[in-house]
């Protein structure tokens, strides 16, 4: 694992001053953590079991059960690809080797450039319009390898011109 | 004029987004009288994305059908001018159209008909109908019961249990000292391949609110609860959204509509497990823990949430709620079957022509909806098999196809009628890569609680992986077999019991297939890599390098305008060529 710089522990006061004394809270913290610092870092999640008085064992067995939670950063833009068995009939193999061919990574990885992550999910719940995935939010449906490769290559122009003006 | 832009997540993925952007922007420059632009959810007929609703002055519908962002000026035009011969071309075909007329909606009712964002729209289609029924005619608790008891309708998240029973096992329950019963909506929609609870929630929010709201009064309960998969982040926005609106107007929270009857709802976002679909591990969830499933019994009517007395049924059960009090039991139990009553949704997809949602009164046989409904298979290919339930179902061949939707006569198939996911398969699709591919789904989502489940279906996934790759060996079937009766018979909770279905199911109709790949190491469907070689047809081939150049391993070689080659030791399968290839001349052996 990458060295982590300590994290802004007062972005998530307001959360644990909220939740912290609610029961059956965990889950929803861990969510918030993670909507805040895009994974869940280790120094907050002490703070998190400080604050909650849950055994850091039982926060990473709920850190390590669920398919959201990501304990390490991801790149700018997460590429997540449908597994569910409508895009399995429709080629979604053909995409993820289309993406591993384009970018260099698999599931789980990340570009070393820290521009993309790949991640396969489960159904996205687009059946009707697969393969689909799905980046940042925006749905990239009917994949065709060829098409998936020119979103990325789109996604990658844009964050090279947007560096370059910025 | 009226403009309605289809605006469910598939809609949104298919660009009815950029339609509406671009139609606002329209209207707001020229700021015409008369022409209005709203929303609706999904009206299930996902193969047509995006739909835009053009309601004339008459109100007559026009339903406008794969509208682009450049449509919309043709379609500005004809609202603005009346002139609506301008979007003939853009209208939705008889045939297309008959995707919808073959079905009943009851669950689906208002999807893709009323504003998924207005309480107001809601209620002028019948909306809270059914709770101020209640609490103004004094139905008691018992009554209510009663009525769901007549319309037999059962659990729709796929064990089909009955509902009336579920909730008179909750009412009739102590909540001891603590005196607290729990309502809980199931909305962890997490077979892959089925997505009719997210279209409810997306496109009707408020006949889940009212069946729960229904369904809380029934059993005492004064909280409620709907635990959404975190996948479907637009379906949280619009129940959310619901939810105020229905607090506001009095539908929720104390004294509802006046009546001694209080109950608040919120949402619960799950984080990513399938196993949650269960109902005690998605209680564990619901308490901020791992979703492990309980022992029963306690039933969850019995101690449930925090160990009270808790009911918790399926969004698509909910939704059939209102209908059923507002039109009677009686009505429900007309549609269906002797065991199975009133309508199921489905969401069809796959290798079929027209995939959407799908809603069919119970008795409908797989055939109609496939053919009738569905359109049949896609690039004039053939029908191979139906894949129903999902990771706890089968695989249904084509000899299977008049068998009729019911619980009973799915579930003698080998297959169940699970949530409603269904998937349609062509000649190529490999059968044995599909069970593989529930199996590797069942392994990774298995909670690890039982042994069984962890490990057997660990060993049946490397059974598979190996005949797939063309090194299964003599006995793997029974092997397989073996492991499937000791999951089924060793594992807690419905995931582990149902999880060999798709194994069993495969062997039961496609073991041919199986054999071949076991006994021949090949693929009949020409679809597991390792057992594949692919070639390029002589005679069909034109030398128009179009396949040579989407080679990443440059495994094709050939001069322009004559035959090319695939060098077999060269290639990866990773079937480019075959995608590239317009004159069919790439063909695998």
């Amino acid at each position: 694992m990458p060295q982590q710089t300590p994290s802004d522990l007062s972005l998530i006061e307001h959360v644990l001053d909220t939740y912290a004394e609610v029961p059956g809270s965990l889950i929803a913290i861990l969510q918030e953590v993670q909507e805040t610092y895009g994974y869940l870092p280790m120094d907050v999640l002490e703070l998190v079991a400080k604050r909650t008085g849950t055994p850091i064992a039982t926060i990473m067995g709920v850190a390590t059960f669920y398919a959201q939670f990501r304990l390490e950063p991801v790149g700018k833009y997460l590429i997540m690809l449908c597994q569910g068995t409508a895009c399995h009939v429709n080629g979604s193999e053909l995409i993820s080797s289309a993406i591993t061919d384009e970018l260099g990574i698999e599931d789980g990885q990340t570009t070393p450039d820290g521009l993309f992550s790949l991640k396969h999910v489960a159904c996205l719940g687009c059946c009707s319009l697969s393969p689909v995935m799905m980046i940042n939010g925006t749905t990239y449906s009917s994949l065709t390898p060829d098409k998936a490769k020119k979103v990325l290559r789109s996604l990658a122009a844009e964050a090279n011109e947007g560096g370059a003006s910025a | 004029m009226r403009l309605v832009v289809g605006e469910g997540s598939c809609g949104l993925a298919a660009g009815a987004g950029a339609v509406h952007t671009r139609l606002e922007a329209l209207l707001a420059e020229a700021n015409p009288t008369g022409v209005e632009l709203g929303i609706t959810g999904c009206n299930g007929m996902c193969f047509l994305e995006p739909i835009v609703d053009l309601y004339d002055d008459e109100g007559a519908l026009h339903r406008l059908v794969k509208v682009q962002e450049k449509d919309a000026d043709k379609i500005y035009q004809a609202v603005t001018t009346g002139d609506l011969s301008l979007v003939d071309g853009l209208c939705i075909s008889s045939e297309d159209a008959e995707f919808l007329s073959r079905q009943t909606r009851i669950a689906l009712r208002d999807c893709g008909v009323i504003d998924p964002e207005s309480i107001d729209d809601y209620i002028a289609h019948g909306g809270y109908q059914a709770i101020s029924k209640i609490l103004s005619t004094g139905m008691t608790p018992e009554d209510v019961i009663a009525e769901i008891d007549v319309s037999g309708l059962a659990g729709r998240g796929g064990a089909g249990f009955s509902t009336a029973f579920k909730w008179r096992a909750a009412r009739n329950a102590d909540p001891g000292e603590d005196g607290r019963k729990y309502l809980i909506c199931n909305a962890d929609e997490g077979d892959p391949g089925a997505f009719m609870d997210r279209a409810v929630i997306e496109g009707d929010p408020h006949a889940l609110i009212e069946g729960m709201l229904v369904g809380a009064y029934a059993i005492g309960a004064a909280e409620a609860i709907v635990y959404v998969r975190a996948e479907y982040p637009l379906a949280i926005v619009r129940l959310r959204k619901a939810i105020a609106d229905a607090t506001e107007r009095g539908y929720l929270g104390d004294n509802i509509l006046g009546s001694d009857f209080s109950c608040t709802l919120r949402i619960k976002a799950g984080a990513g497990a399938f196993v949650c679909g269960e109902e005690t591990a998605l209680i564990e969830s619901l308490e901020g823990k791992r979703g492990m499933p309980r022992l029963k019994p306690p039933f969850p009517a019995q101690a449930g949430y925090w160990h009270q007395p808790s009911n918790i049924n399926n969004v698509e059960t909910y939704a059939n709620v209102a209908w059923i009090i507002v039109n009677g039991g009686a009505a429900f139990a007309a549609m269906g079957t002797e065991n199975s009553k009133g309508t199921k949704v489905f969401a069809l997809s796959g290798k079929i022509r027209r995939g959407g949602l799908v809603e069919i009164p119970m008795g409908t046989t797989l055939r109609e909806v496939i053919f009738d409904i569905g359109g049949g298979i896609r690039d004039n290919k053939e029908f191979k098999a139906v894949q129903l339930g999902g990771p706890s179902g089968g695989c249904l061949p084509a000899s299977k196809l008049d068998t009729v939707i019911d619980y009973r006569e799915l579930g003698a198939t080998g297959a169940i009628m699970g949530s409603g996911g269904m998937v349609v398969m062509d000649e190529s699709t490999c059968m044995v890569g599909m069970a593989r591919f529930f199996l590797d789904f069942t392994a990774k989502e298995s909670c690890g609680k039982c042994v069984h489940c962890r490990l057997g279906t660990k060993r049946m996934l490397e059974i598979l992986d190996r005949i797939v790759n063309g090194k299964g060996e003599e006995g793997d079937i029974e092997k397989l077999e073996d492991l499937c009766y000791a999951i089924k018979d060793g594992a807690l909770c419905g995931l582990g019991q149902t999880a060999p279905n798709p194994v069993l199911t495969t062997i039961r109709y496609f073991r041919d297939e199986l054999e071949a790949h076991i006994a021949e190491h090949s693929c009949p469907a020409g679809e597991c890599r390792e057992l594949i070689t692919y070639y390029i047809d002589q005679d069909k081939c034109i030398g128009c390098t179009a396949c040579a150049r989407q080679c990443p391993a440059k495994a094709i070689s050939g001069e322009r305008k004559s035959p090319h080659k695939i060098d077999p030791a060269l290639c990866i399968k990773c079937g480019n060529c075959k995608t590239a290839c317009r004159f069919g001349a790439v063909q695998v052996k």
